[in-house]
């Protein structure tokens, strides 16, 4: 008998979440060894670096906040998702357009 | 309503926990929220002073190798991993030794962490890139300094949690601050990895 308001289908288990943690674990460490090699074997030149190292970094986000944060898109858990993705916009918006305006100043002022 | 909130959920394991904890874990995602608007708005003036704030300073690729970097991120993502351990020590073992343990383990890769980022402050210091050096440090600083110290909090936090754990046992009390200490430690870990990737592997990239 499933407990009042968890479904019945999220079958939480000490082996299934002790997998989850595990998984999170391991992608994380191939995710960052391989941002750490792509510096230091000069992989790629210097804005395909960049980006691709830009793309892990958000790869890697994910696997923290969807494998120890236990964030999903499971309809029970919008209410975080939202307050999430609402953060995000708001940092995309702080710190894009800081980066945005000061670059564009650096430009107009040289 | 939602029945679920980040981090582990106790669930059927302590459903009267569980039902406590919905509230509370969730304000306290709302505080993490807001912390990561800070670190944000921290990693824009980086970004901004690491191009045009240098002032005839050293460069980012001047201050930075990549071995101290690495083993600190090594040290903080096992030592989110040894939280997860814990985390699931307090949901199924109900087992105070073994959560413990991994506390413990969690603290010592904390407390590596902190130490080797003190200690590159301090050879920083030594090669006279110190703050007042430029634009460009004072924000690497500001950052970087920021997270070391949340990071610093957090051990503070786990040794009180520790201490509550001899003093209370497993209470409900305890169980619902471990497991804000949790979604803290992960998030911290969150920051770090934008923090290696931004600063040091940009930093050398350039």
């Amino acid at each position: 008998m499933s407990h009042q308001g968890l479904p019945i289908s999220e079958d939480e288990t000490l082996k299934g979440e002790f997998r989850d943690y595990c998984i999170g674990g391991v992608l994380a460490l191939l995710l960052t060894m391989l941002a750490f090699a792509l510096v230091a074997w000069n992989i790629f030149e210097s804005w395909n670096r960049l980006i691709s190292l830009s793309l892990l970094a958000i790869i890697q986000v994910i696997v923290h906040f969807r494998y120890f944060l236990h964030i999903d898109l499971r309809k029970s858990h919008r209410d975080e998702l939202q307050l999430i993705l609402f953060t995000g916009l708001i940092l995309f918006l702080m710190a894009g357009g800081t980066v945005w305006i000061l670059w564009n100043l650096h430009f107009r002022m040289l | 309503m939602s029945s679920r909130h980040p981090g582990i959920n106790l669930g059927d394991t302590d459903p009267a926990t569980h039902q406590v904890a919905e509230s509370v874990v969730f304000g306290f995602w709302i505080f993490l929220m807001s912390d990561l608007v800070l670190f944000a708005l921290l990693f824009a003036t980086y970004a901004a002073t690491s191009q045009h704030g240098l002032a005839g300073g050293p460069t980012p690729s001047d201050i930075f190798d990549l071995k101290s970097p690495f083993i600190e991120t090594m040290l903080l993502l096992v030592s989110s991993f040894t939280f997860g351990m814990a985390s699931l020590a307090l949901k199924y073992r109900q087992d105070r030794g073994r959560l413990l343990l991994w506390l413990l383990v969690t603290f010592a890769l904390g407390a590596g962490f902190v130490a080797m980022e003190i200690n590159d402050f301090v050879r920083m210091a030594g090669d006279g890139q110190t703050p007042q050096q430029s634009a460009y440090l004072s924000s690497f600083f500001a950052l970087v300094g920021t997270h070391g110290l949340h990071v610093s909090a957090g051990l503070i936090w786990l040794v009180i949690m520790v201490i509550q754990l001899f003093v209370f046992g497993l209470t409900q009390q305890v169980k619902m601050r471990l497991m804000r200490l949790a979604i803290f430690w992960h998030m911290l870990d969150v920051v770090w990895v934008c923090i290696f990737t931004f600063v040091y592997l940009f930093g050398v990239s350039q």
